[in-house]
């Protein structure tokens, strides 16, 4: 995020917009939009993780799943109050995000790469092995189901709340430390950053959005919780949400979500694929073509436009 | 001066011995002492390490492939376990347009190694100079691109695929030896070999080691780098066309997602044997192989986890992440230097 | 009066957008050996890798009477190009044979008698053919740099700062092997040095390059008794 305030007027314009659509969507594009809120915070913690550290992961499907499955699990057993559930498992996945980052501290790139599409592959199987408790490959079911105004509503208030907290982060001591790890972790430890603290607190930190956005993810489908929601494939979702998005732009971000959120569901209507199987088939081919054509997502598209555009202008600082 | 050995144990780098590497070795000949033991001891104990030896061929035929790729590039192809997936199913459907097993096995080869050329040369060349989360993100579109157009060609229902090898068995010592076991290792020992040869002997191979190893001196010499990178991508193709076509009969169905979690266990293995040793990534593949085996068959209680197959691959993201923190250059890698 | 095996004219170089070359011209005629002198940073390594392609340039550059506008190192190497670069580029995972092997890419069949013909100009190496070119001590690693560059018989030899980090004697016994070579078999060489006084011994002619610029050029007998030569790199 820049240092600056992300122009008000983009801000306004984006809150507007949120207010009016319920107005004028149908329940399913209400449904859609609410899904490009959950995907929003997902990316927006990975963007943290990634684009502030410099830390690959492939895994946050599995923060998703843990929040997920907190909320199903504390609704079905405790009926606990859905926004509390959240609150749970923001905090869970924090720490379970804490736990990973610690290790992580050892691995970097490639290998990080591997662990974390290792873990996302590993934990969906889990709910299989404890299925008295976690439900097996049916799943847990929630005792109480929302309307999709009320997940649109939820998912875009967490947005905006989370969006407001990272960015307060960001701004600070911690942000800049964030920024002087990724730019070079030799010269943060130089100025005395203390790289473990700060990267296992990104870790824990965008696990925590990915758990919140796991818990709107599972009411968003009935409230029902299913190894099945929480594969691979979304964890690689998430990724390519943050790629798309590129680092530091409200509005970067907005597109990466919307484009891994309506994505898979625009492209069920291809015509010659068909509805199962457009979905992988138009958005992997998406995904190539967006890395090979946009380097550095939308958010280095954004800058250069800006550029281009504001040659004559003195140009503010940071891009 | 120290005269570099030139064993099939170091590779095909041909790097002179370490004493660290002693110790590897040392390690290893205890643990096929431990299992030959084993299988002298209990009948069960012996299947289990056979089956394990053949289905660790085949995670370490992928680990291979997985390796090929990253010493000559850098890069993880986390669609290599997809490709070999989509090469099985082209071998599926030779064999329902009359193709004998064996015929289709080669057809299925050669146009692994033209896919495997062609992807390098169109997607990963441009992404390559950059980063690497770049091309990460690039494997991954291709994982779940190559996930669609399988499921769009063919479906995602069961497919069954002739054995190669048919049901018989050995017995030896009352143990019962399939002949899919005994033929999965032979094929994909063939194949390493046939590809070790490759690298070793000839001079495509000598320059594609060279590429991998110093591009910009390589390319003074007339090596076109580009061109063996490419050429690598197709071999690692082969590879994994290899592990696909073994695994596939010990699944008995084929389905769309029948290599994901063996992409796991060759990513578990590759790291296991050093992400830039080829013999690693094999020997790597077979303990792998034989770990989980021997595991899901005793089912031993780790506290209060119980071992299942259900838990087989969270067990090698454990093993993968433990590999990482405590070796990360694995059992036969290089230290790797930490880039300022 | 026919031209030169290799004429540059005009070149610039960068790397990014940092200009290293200015536009230098120089000719090195075949059969001959020319020196490149001149202080840290001048770009005479910028010089060999414009030739070989290995960095971005501009300008002129003919070899044989053809251009080399779109040939990369590779292609330069196809060429009869044998560029030794600064750090030798020998690979030290291989043996040393492989490393000759290597140095005869661009050829097809046989290179016995290439072999043949290296090993009687440095006889020790063909007892070390199988040993790890990265055991060997500098000073034969550079041998073999050499030995490699002349597998094939390159119509044209760049040799980087050959004498960098080695012991006198056997900078002496290098310079010795190159003139050597170039004397019986006709091989031309293009040094870039900083010991401008073996450089200045060995060589027919020279130039000298200073921030991008050739400042000066003749024959090498000229270039010794040139008095800003002498003072700056001759030491006397």
């Amino acid at each position: 995020m820049r240092r600056q305030i992300p122009a008000l007027g983009s801000l306004l314009v984006v809150a507007a917009v949120l207010c009016i659509l319920p107005f004028v969507l149908s329940d399913y594009r209400i449904y859609l939009a609410a899904q490009v809120g959950i995907f929003f915070i997902a990316v927006l913690g990975l963007n943290i993780l990634t684009g502030y550290t410099g830390q690959i992961s492939i895994g946050h499907g599995a923060f998703m799943a843990i929040g997920g499955y907190t909320t199903a699990v504390m609704s079905r057993d405790h009926h606990t109050n859905l926004v509390v559930t959240m609150l749970m498992a923001f905090a869970i996945c924090f720490v379970v995000g804490l736990l990973i980052g610690l290790p992580a501290l050892r691995l970097s790139g490639v290998y990080l790469a591997l662990v974390t599409f290792a873990l996302a592959v590993s934990v969906p199987q889990i709910p299989l092995q404890y299925s008295s408790f976690l439900g097996g490959s049916g799943g847990v079911q929630s005792s109480k189901t929302v309307s999709n105004l009320w997940i649109y509503t939820a998912a875009w208030a967490c947005s905006a709340i989370l969006f407001v907290a990272a960015w307060l982060i960001l701004r600070g001591r911690i942000g800049r430390a964030f920024r002087a790890v990724r730019d070079s972790e030799i010269a943060a430890v130089a100025s005395g950053v203390e790289l473990p603290v700060y990267k296992t607190l990104a870790f824990g930190i965008s696990a925590a959005y990915a758990g919140v956005a796991g818990s709107l993810f599972v009411l968003a489908t009935n409230g029902f919780a299913q190894p099945s929601e929480f594969d691979v494939f979304l964890s690689l979702q998430i990724l390519v949400g943050a790629a798309v998005a590129g680092l530091g732009s409200l509005w970067g971000i907005l597109v990466g979500a919307a484009f891994v959120g309506l994505l898979p569901q625009v492209s069920t209507s291809v015509p010659v694929i068909g509805a199962e199987h457009g979905r992988d088939v138009v958005f992997g081919a998406a995904v190539i073509l967006v890395m090979l054509l946009l380097p550095d997502g939308f958010a280095g598209l954004l800058a250069r436009l800006k550029l281009g555009a504001s040659s004559a202008k003195p140009q503010a600082p940071g891009g | 001066m120290v005269t570099a050995a030139t064993s099939r144990l170091e590779g095909l780098r041909g790097r002179a011995i370490d004493p660290g590497a002693t110790t590897v070795v040392l390690l290893l000949l205890g643990v096929a002492v431990f299992l030959l033991v084993g299988c002298l001891q209990s009948k069960n104990f012996a299947q289990y390490t056979i089956q394990g030896i053949a289905l660790g061929s085949v995670y370490g035929s992928l680990a291979l492939a997985l390796v090929l790729v990253y010493r000559a590039t850098h890069v993880i192809n986390f669609a290599q376990g997809e490709l070999a997936m989509f090469t099985t199913y082209i071998a599926y459907e030779l064999m329902l347009h009359g193709f004998s097993y064996w015929a289709a096995f080669a057809a299925t080869l050669a146009i692994a190694f033209v896919l495997g050329t062609v992807l390098q040369v169109t997607i990963i060349r441009p992404v390559q100079h950059r980063s690497v989360i770049a091309t990460v993100i690039v494997t991954v579109g291709l994982f779940v691109l190559i996930d669609g157009v399988v499921n769009w060609i063919w479906g995602g229902d069961l497919k069954s695929m002739k054995s190669p090898f048919g049901n018989g068995f050995f017995v030896v010592g009352g143990v019962a030896i399939q002949h899919l076991y005994v033929g999965m290792v032979i094929v994909v020992f063939a194949s390493a070999v046939l590809v070790w040869a490759l690298f070793r002997f000839t001079k495509l191979g000598l320059g594609m080691r060279a590429a991998a190893l110093r591009p910009a001196a390589a390319s003074l010499v007339g090596v076109r780098v580009d061109s063996m990178l490419a050429i690598g991508w197709g071999l690692a193709a082969v590879l994994g066309g290899v592990a696909g076509l073994m695994a596939e009969p010990s699944q008995f169905l084929l389905t769309p997602t029948f290599m994901q979690p063996i992409l796991v266990y060759a990513f578990a293995a590759a790291v296991l044997g050093g992400l830039e040793s080829p013999a690693g990534a094999l020997i790597g593949g077979l303990l792998i192989g034989v770990m989980l085996t021997l595991l899901v068959g005793y089912e031993p209680h780790i506290g209060p986890i119980t071992i299942t197959s259900e838990l087989q691959l969270p067990f090698s993201f454990v093993v993968l992440l433990l590999i990482l923190l405590v070796k990360p250059s694995g059992l036969f890698g290089r230290r790797e230097v930490r880039r300022v | 009066m026919s031209a030169a095996l290799l004429e540059l004219e005009d070149v610039e170089a960068r790397y990014g957008p940092v200009h290293v070359l200015h536009g230098i011209s120089l000719a090195v005629e075949e059969g001959s050996i020319v020196t490149v002198l001149g202080p840290n940073g001048a770009g005479k390594t910028t010089t060999l890798r414009a030739i070989s392609g290995t960095v971005r340039r501009a300008g002129n550059i003919r070899f044989g009477g053809r251009s080399l506008q779109r040939v990369g190192p590779d292609g330069a190497a196809r060429l009869g190009i044998a560029h030794v670069p600064e750090g030798r580029g020998t690979f030290s995972e291989l043996t040393v044979s492989e490393n000759l092997r290597l140095g005869a890419y661009t050829r097809r069949g046989s290179i016995q008698p290439e072999l043949e013909r290296v090993f009687s100009y440095f006889p020790w190496l063909s007892e070390r053919r199988r040993q790890q070119a990265g055991t060997l001590s500098g000073g034969e690693q550079q041998m073999l740099a050499l030995a490699r560059a002349f597998v094939l018989r390159p119509r044209l030899l760049l040799l980087d700062e050959p004498s960098l980090g080695l012991a006198p004697v056997l900078v002496a016994e290098l310079f010795r092997i190159i003139r050597e070579l170039n004397e019986e078999e006709g091989l031309t060489v293009l040094v870039v040095e900083q010991n401008a006084h073996l450089a200045l011994q060995a060589a027919d002619a020279g130039y000298v390059l200073e921030a991008g610029h050739v400042v000066l050029s003749g024959s090498s007998a000229d270039l010794m008794a040139d008095d800003s030569v002498r003072r700056s790199y001759l030491g006397y």
